[in-house]
């Protein structure tokens, strides 16, 4: 599985991506591996503060349930209202229509903390055994 | 794969999703070989039998098959199981396999010194081929004797080259058949069913859909929905309790609980009841049954999403006083509670031949 190079990652499988000063996050596509169908995403509302490593919000397949943790601090300004009806964009496209939140980074040096694609591989990796 | 008492199982071979929809609108193909297969032999054979479960093999036509309980001496619920009677002297059981070292053990030592016993778990596999197509799939295998079993009933059939005991029988909520087989034929059986089937649409199917699909026609899974520590009645099981079929473990405290359970007031009792959500949400295992004023109900003991209802569903026992279609009821998610109510279940009901069915019907 390659992984966009344009990406930050963290050890939870979220991606974080840098646009014009906001970041936008979502689930790589190994955790949709994992996770298989999609069918439910919970989100926190446009306006809320999330802390980096925190729980931001849920994500439920046909089997089972994870928590997503934010990959960095601030405000979230917009979230992807799409995966409230379509929650199988996330399978479909983890790293476009499948996008979550959109946060506006109290700290945007929080970045440099997460891994580069090649470390996220070796990460991935390990974890495969 | 996933640890499954003890195997290695593919929860899904592609997705879940289209696994089962795949087994409600053409056929699927499931390794389920981990069940556990068990053979008692003897002129003392189903005698023997019918003293541990809660239905009679003496009831049955040779070749036939019944869905029955092993209880414990409190009525609860060892395990659920299917016992084939293939004649006077011979029967087999198929076991959950969770429960497959209690079970042999419990037979075995029924057995002793009345008949022979085999516990033929890892000898034999078990393929289960369900679906509207699984009929049509045995034809192009050339085991068209297969295609006249009526439900429940079984045979010794040449499949493919494996002498197989198929049975009409499954865990899907669809036509279907499963097929008994030595694990050395199995995967040659494998590969021709999913060869020949390719005109029927077959594909793989992994443990993930046999879930939901089972969950949709209300089948229950032993160690979610039943356990030692439930009884057949609650569980909507009373069918299959044949008090009047001879001395059996259990009948003795299940003719009592049957008995109370039709003089106690309502609200006394629980039973298991299906349950769709309203609220966004899906219900597990485990989560907690709420009434309206929060007040604890039960317990989910299944819950998922239902891809062919098309809403999330779920069983839980809650008391008999909130058992009515159309209760409104929560359930506990995490740190909110999300609306639910009861149904009527099976939630899922295949349609009769003459319908159209499958994907199509609701397009």
């Amino acid at each position: 599985m390659a992984y966009p190079s344009d990406l930050k990652y963290t050890k939870d499988h979220e991606w974080a991506r840098q646009e014009d000063g906001l970041v936008r996050v979502g689930v790589t596509a190994y955790a949709v591996q994992q996770l298989g169908d999609v069918t439910l995403i919970d989100l926190p509302p446009v306006g809320s503060d999330v802390q980096a490593q925190e729980r931001f919000g849920d994500i439920e397949s046909v089997k089972t349930v994870s928590e997503l943790f934010a990959p960095i601090g601030g405000e979230i300004v917009e979230i992807n209202t799409e995966l409230e009806s379509s929650p199988e964009l996330v399978n479909e496209g983890p790293y476009d229509r499948g996008w979550m939140i959109l946060i506006r980074p109290s700290d945007p040096g929080e970045l440099n903390r997460l891994m580069d694609p090649p470390a996220y591989e070796d990460f991935v990796g390990s974890l495969e055994g | 794969m996933v640890p499954f008492a003890g195997w290695d199982m593919p929860v899904q071979y592609e997705s879940i999703v289209k696994e089962h929809h795949r087994v409600r609108s053409s056929v699927g193909l499931f390794d389920v070989s981990h069940m556990g297969q068990l053979e008692v032999r003897g002129p003392r054979a189903l005698e023997t039998i019918n003293r541990l479960i809660t239905g009679s093999p003496m009831h049955v036509p040779d070749g036939g098959a019944l869905y029955t309980l092993c209880c414990n001496a409190e009525g609860g619920i060892h395990d659920d199981l299917i016992v084939y009677r293939h004649h006077t002297e011979l029967a087999s059981i198929i076991c959950n396999a969770g429960n497959r070292t209690k079970i042999a053990s419990l037979v075995q030592d029924a057995a002793d010194g009345a008949c022979d016993f085999v516990n033929r778990s890892d000898e034999r596999a078990l393929l289960a081929l369900q679906g509207p197509r699984a009929a049509e799939v045995l034809g192009l295998v050339g085991a068209n004797r297969a295609q006249e079993l009526r439900p429940f009933r079984f045979a010794q059939i040449s499949v493919a080259g494996s002498e197989c005991m198929v049975a009409r029988t499954g865990y899907t909520g669809e036509d279907g058949f499963e097929l008994s087989c030595s694990a050395d034929h199995a995967p040659a059986l494998w590969n021709a069913l999913t060869d020949a089937g390719e005109p029927c649409e077959i594909g793989p199917a992994g443990l993930g859909c046999r879930d939901t699909l089972r969950l949709e026609a209300r089948l229950l899974l032993y160690g979610n929905d039943i356990d030692e520590t439930t009884n057949p009645f609650e569980a909507g099981l009373g069918w299959v309790v044949k008090l009047d079929s001879g001395d059996f473990v259990g009948r003795d405290a299940l003719q009592k609980i049957k008995a109370e359970r039709k003089t106690k007031a309502g609200g006394t009792e629980r039973r298991l009841v299906g349950f769709r959500m309203i609220g966004r949400g899906i219900a597990r295992h485990g989560y907690p049954i709420v009434d309206i004023d929060g007040t604890a109900l039960g317990v989910v003991t299944s819950g998922s999403p239902g891809p062919t209802v098309g809403s999330n569903i779920g069983l839980g026992y809650v008391p008999t006083d909130k058992t009515a279609i159309g209760t409104k009821v929560g359930i506990r998610i995490r740190e909110k509670t999300v609306d639910a109510e009861v149904v009527a279940t099976p939630f899922y009901r295949r349609p009769r031949l003459s319908e159209p069915r499958g994907p199509s019907k609701n397009e």
